[in-house]
């Protein structure tokens, strides 16, 4: 079918500077069918189903609008854990900044290496996922990183990592346009973590591929943090392998625009998926989670826990789909969508959905938005906390549900003091 | 210590008087209990006294050992060293009863300008006194009052109590819900923090609470007034009579 002509001048006006990045015949063949996918979809309009709670306007302008450089003036999260550090200046990577990329049960290259060489495992990757998460909804800003990412990297576990991986993003420049693209092949019966933190750019978007086979673990933490001003799209495309394990949690505070999609699609049986979220939002905050997993597979776990803290007219909203597909018996889906609203002006929208063609499973999904519980404010206060303390106290125990999707002890109380940090900022008054 | 002069009170929401002229002295060392039927006002005292949104004082005064309370914010009354255990404890979902104990006794020696209690030293002064109320490390551990049986939750109040050391406590109705075994724990408790500083103003609406924590004075509420007070026979009479003579004899 044909697109509508306004969708094809929207699409054509956002793709005019953009070039494809040279590299090997098999990128530079997966970059045009890629491009090719974003000139069949279009990009979005605020007309489409799929963008109805967010704008995609400034993800759709020729060139990024600028976001003022962020000094947190702070230790950056994760900075006490024991780990590969990978450092990228505005999508960029620096190699004087960042450790040697070397841990034992890893393979850790540079994506724009990779694509310069034929790499099996990564020829079969790059795109593939990403390709095939379209249906039975486009995701074109994920087609568009696939067409033009220059930088990244390409990690192969193939033994159990003991030091997690940690991309941390630095932005330096007030107008960086930046489209950085990860693959993470986790062979069978292998492990790895990968962290992410830090302000990559004024305008990112990320995509990550992460194949998991039979056995397989990965775990994925990552913080998108107080450079408000910046425009973020991400996905984190995941297939799962029979026993495989898939983990991932986001904390986001702050940011006028961010949207994180995670598709992940069971492939194998008695597989496990957690994504999680917690969100806090202030002012002209906007924050967008859209999930969508698919089981296709036979007695898979999934879990989708997201949770947001909004205040002062801050927009949080959540589109999460379990997808069962015929044959997924035993399924055990579990989705849960809230937010606390901290005054009147804050919205959340939510879209919580259950497709189901199996006949033996157990789903379940809720949403709820609402204020904090005055009961419990004041029998908090007859104890002696301050309104602002219990406040936090009811805040952080709304929380709870996500963060405990962290296994690491040491980096769930990394995250827990940063939100506490968020809320002791952004009190009334 | 807690004085409270011709207080009279209205809902917020609605023009409808609960509390009607209470008058009420309450002196340091004593134990005063106020009985009266359901819907008197003694719930709707207690919270005023803490500082509950939602109601409004239309005449009259309460101070604490001098102090207007009722221009303090329900924090800074609890600081001052006021006290309320509720009829009807809330339950905090994601917040460890711990945290809650560690965090309310802090905040309290922080507003009075006190050093805070060392995690070991907190960590112990709990122990010891969760043990005398037969409350488990894993009563301690679980969230504020959630999944606590109604016996629980109150010992759980008292507990509080112990570990806050108010100076004005006030019970409403802690017996309420418990077994006989249960309330003589609570009643013990409450007679180990009896003490020359320390007043208490205990709500119940049976004598039976009375028969382990010996109250000084003893008052009678009804629609918003203290209709009657006498001595600890007061309670007893009560408890042969009903409320039915008492109330006939003031109207
Ligand atoms: N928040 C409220 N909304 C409506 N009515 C109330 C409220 N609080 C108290 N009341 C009314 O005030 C009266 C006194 O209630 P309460 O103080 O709970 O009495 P008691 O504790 O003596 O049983 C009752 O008639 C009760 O219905
Ligand atoms: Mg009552």
């Amino acid at each position: 079918m044909a697109l509508p002509e306004a969708r094809i001048d929207a699409t054509e006006a956002r793709l005019a500077g953009v070039s494809l990045p040279k590299g090997a015949a098999w990128a530079a063949k997966a970059r045009e069918a890629a491009l090719a996918r974003v000139r069949a979809m279009g990009l979005p309009t605020r007309r489409d189903e799929y963008w109805k709670f967010t704008r995609p306007d400034d993800l759709l302008l020729p060139e990024a609008p600028a976001a003022a450089l962020f000094d947190p003036n702070e230790k950056p999260v994760f900075s006490e854990i024991d780990r590969v550090k990978l450092v990228f200046r505005d999508g960029v990577f620096d190699p004087a900044a960042s450790d040697d990329p070397v841990e034992a049960g890893l393979e850790i290259a540079r994506l724009a290496e990779v694509t310069e060489m034929d790499v099996h495992w990564a020829s079969g990757l790059y795109g593939v996922l990403e390709a095939e998460g379209h249906d039975p909804v486009p995701r074109p800003f994920a087609a568009l990183n696939t067409a033009t990412a220059t930088d990244g990297v390409a990690i192969r576990a193939t033994a159990k990592a003991r030091r997690p991986v940690s991309l941390v993003y630095l932005h330096e420049n007030e107008t960086s346009d930046v489209a950085m693209h990860f693959l993470v092949k986790v062979e069978a019966g292998a492990e790895v973590t990968v962290l992410e933190n830090g302000p990559a750019a004024a305008r990112f978007n990320k995509v990550m591929e992460v194949d998991v086979a039979d056995g397989g673990t990965f775990h994925h933490i990552r913080t998108q943090g107080r450079d408000h001003e910046r425009r973020a799209v991400t996905h984190i495309f995941a297939r799962l392998g029979e026993g495989s394990i898939f983990k991932s949690f986001t904390m986001t505070a702050n940011g006028i625009l961010t949207r994180n999609e995670a598709v992940v699609t069971f492939t194998g049986d008695n597989a496990v998926a957690h994504i999680a979220g917690a969100a806090l939002g202030d002012g002209d905050f906007h924050h967008d989670d859209t999930v969508f997993v698919t089981h296709d597979a036979v007695a898979c776990e999934s879990r989708q826990v997201f949770k947001k803290v909004l205040r002062n007219g801050a927009v949080g909203t959540f589109q999460g789909k379990i997808l069962v597909r015929q044959g997924a018996q035993k399924t055990d889906g579990y989705q849960i969508s809230q937010a606390l609203l901290l005054d009147e002006d804050a919205q959340f929208l939510a879209k919580p959905e259950l497709e189901i063609y199996a006949d033996d499973v157990a789903c379940s999904h809720g949403s709820t938005s609402g204020a904090i519980d005055e009961t419990a404010l004041f029998y908090l206060r007859s104890r002696g906390l301050p309104r602002a303390e219990a406040q936090d106290l009811l805040v952080l125990a709304f929380l709870a549900e996500a963060i405990e999707e962290i296994d690491d002890e040491a980096i769930a109380a990394d995250i827990l003091s940063r939100l506490e940090g968020w809320l002791s900022r952004h009190r009334k008054g | 210590m807690l004085e409270i002069k011709n207080l009279h009170v209205k809902l917020e929401e609605e023009d409808k008087d609960i509390l009607k002229g209470v008058d009420l002295t309450v002196e340091a060392g004593k134990v005063h209990a106020i009985m009266g039927p359901n819907g008197s006002g003694k719930s709707t005292l207690s919270y005023v006294l803490s500082g509950r949104d939602g109601y409004e004082v239309t005449e009259g005064s309460a101070t604490l050992e001098g102090a207007d309370v009722l221009e303090m914010e329900p924090e800074e009354r609890a600081a001052a060293g006021l006290f309320l255990a509720f009829q009807y404890p809330v339950e905090i979902p994601g917040v460890g009863n711990m945290t809650f104990l560690r965090t309310a006794l802090n905040a309290q020696r922080k507003a009075r300008g006190e050093e805070e209690v060392s995690a070991a030293d907190f960590l112990k002064l709990v122990r010891e006194k969760a043990k005398a109320l037969k409350i488990d490390a894993d009563m301690l551990k679980r969230p504020v009052n959630v999944g606590f049986s109604g016996g629980e939750k109150k010992r759980n109040e008292i507990l509080q109590m112990a570990m806050l050391e108010p100076k004005m406590c006030i019970l409403d109705e802690t017996d309420s819900g418990l077994d006989v075994d249960a309330m003589k724990l609570v009643a013990e408790g409450v007679n180990a923090l009896r003490a020359e500083g320390r007043a208490f103003l205990v709500i119940t609406h049976y004598q039976r609470l009375l028969d382990h924590i010996a109250p000084d004075v003893v008052h009678i509420m009804a629609d918003g007034r203290i209709v009657k007070t006498g001595g600890p026979d007061l309670a007893l009479e009560v408890e042969n009579n009903g409320y039915g003579d008492i109330l006939a004899e003031v109207v």
